[in-house]
């Protein structure tokens, strides 16, 4: 990583100690920043509403977590085949890296496919049976804010990687390419992880 | 290339840890521990996940210290926030 920079960097003499290696991902870490601060506004909302509620349901008894436990763990395998991808297209191993992108992008697809199958479920059976409506229960409203924020940045993240694929495949991106769109992805699980934690566990 | 970071075996040992704390805190949530017990491990299991997959997997652990400083505003500004909000918390 240093000697490559070195290299890059060697015709840049006013170069300061915070000079980023690759403004591409400097601009990702930024935008990332602005999306943390988002969820960030998000989940300390949810936490100021939860805390200020007398009555709030146990989530884990409204919501079940089993399927939500598998979307978890779907979306960090989905992040170790995002690295591997990346690890792949490094060693400019194309074949493996379509196989390992591949399958990144066929588990965000089933990810959102399960949740999905759980916002049906929760808004035609479970929530109605409790007397629960997204409309009039800080509860519903908090949770399918969140997920539904979350599962937006899913399914962004879904096209964006498809398109990745896409244009390594033209011969249009390389490896530092493939690593930003790597960033948003495991950014992506890391929300998601705080949110599997905050919403569905405490 | 810093070959060791970014090996593959690397990656899997990460993926490892991540699963088995996943594993783990699902199962506290059936062991019904007291209340707040219960937050305080979540949460610490929680944030050391987050930070596994920034370090390793977004690679903050090897990149210059410029995208650790991006990185750590969003999280200033949010414990910035929920002070903001105590007044009204425990004013109630």
């Amino acid at each position: 990583m240093s000697q490559v920079a070195a290299m890059s960097h060697a015709v840049e003499p006013a170069e300061s100690p915070l000079t980023p290696e690759s403004w591409g991902k400097l601009g990702m870490w930024l935008f990332l920043a602005g999306d943390a601060m988002s969820f960030g506004c998000l989940i300390v909302g949810y936490g100021i509403l939860r805390h200020a509620s007398t009555k709030w349901p146990v989530p884990a008894q409204v919501l079940g977590i089993n399927l939500t436990a598998f979307m978890t763990f779907l979306l960090i395998v989905s992040s170790v085949w995002m690295v591997l991808a990346l690890a792949a297209i490094q060693e400019n191993n194309k074949a493996r890296f379509n196989k390992f992108l591949g399958l990144t992008i066929l588990g965000g697809a089933t990810f959102l496919g399960c949740q999905a199958y759980e916002w049906t479920h929760l808004l035609s059976e479970r929530l109605p049976e409790l007397g629960i409506y997204f409309s009039n229960n800080l509860f519903a409203t908090t949770f399918f804010v969140l997920t539904g924020f979350h599962g937006m940045h899913v399914t962004g993240g879904v096209i964006y990687n498809t398109c990745v694929l896409a244009a390594v495949n033209r011969g249009r991106y390389q490896a530092k390419h493939v690593e930003i769109a790597g960033l948003y992805w495991h950014f992506v699980d890391l929300v998601w992880i705080l949110i599997f934690t905050f919403v569905y566990l405490l | 290339m810093t070959t060791e970071a970014h090996s593959t075996s690397a990656y899997i040992k990460i993926f490892w840890i991540l699963l088995v704390l996943t594993i783990i805190e699902v199962a506290i949530v059936y062991l019904g521990l007291p209340r707040m017990l219960l937050v305080a491990l979540l949460v610490i299991f929680a944030v050391w996940k987050a930070a596994l997959v920034a370090m390793h997997f977004m690679h903050l652990k090897f990149e210059k210290k410029t995208l650790s400083i991006v990185a750590i505003i969003p999280f200033i500004l949010c414990v910035f926030l929920i002070l903001m909000l105590l007044p009204d918390i425990y004013s109630r």
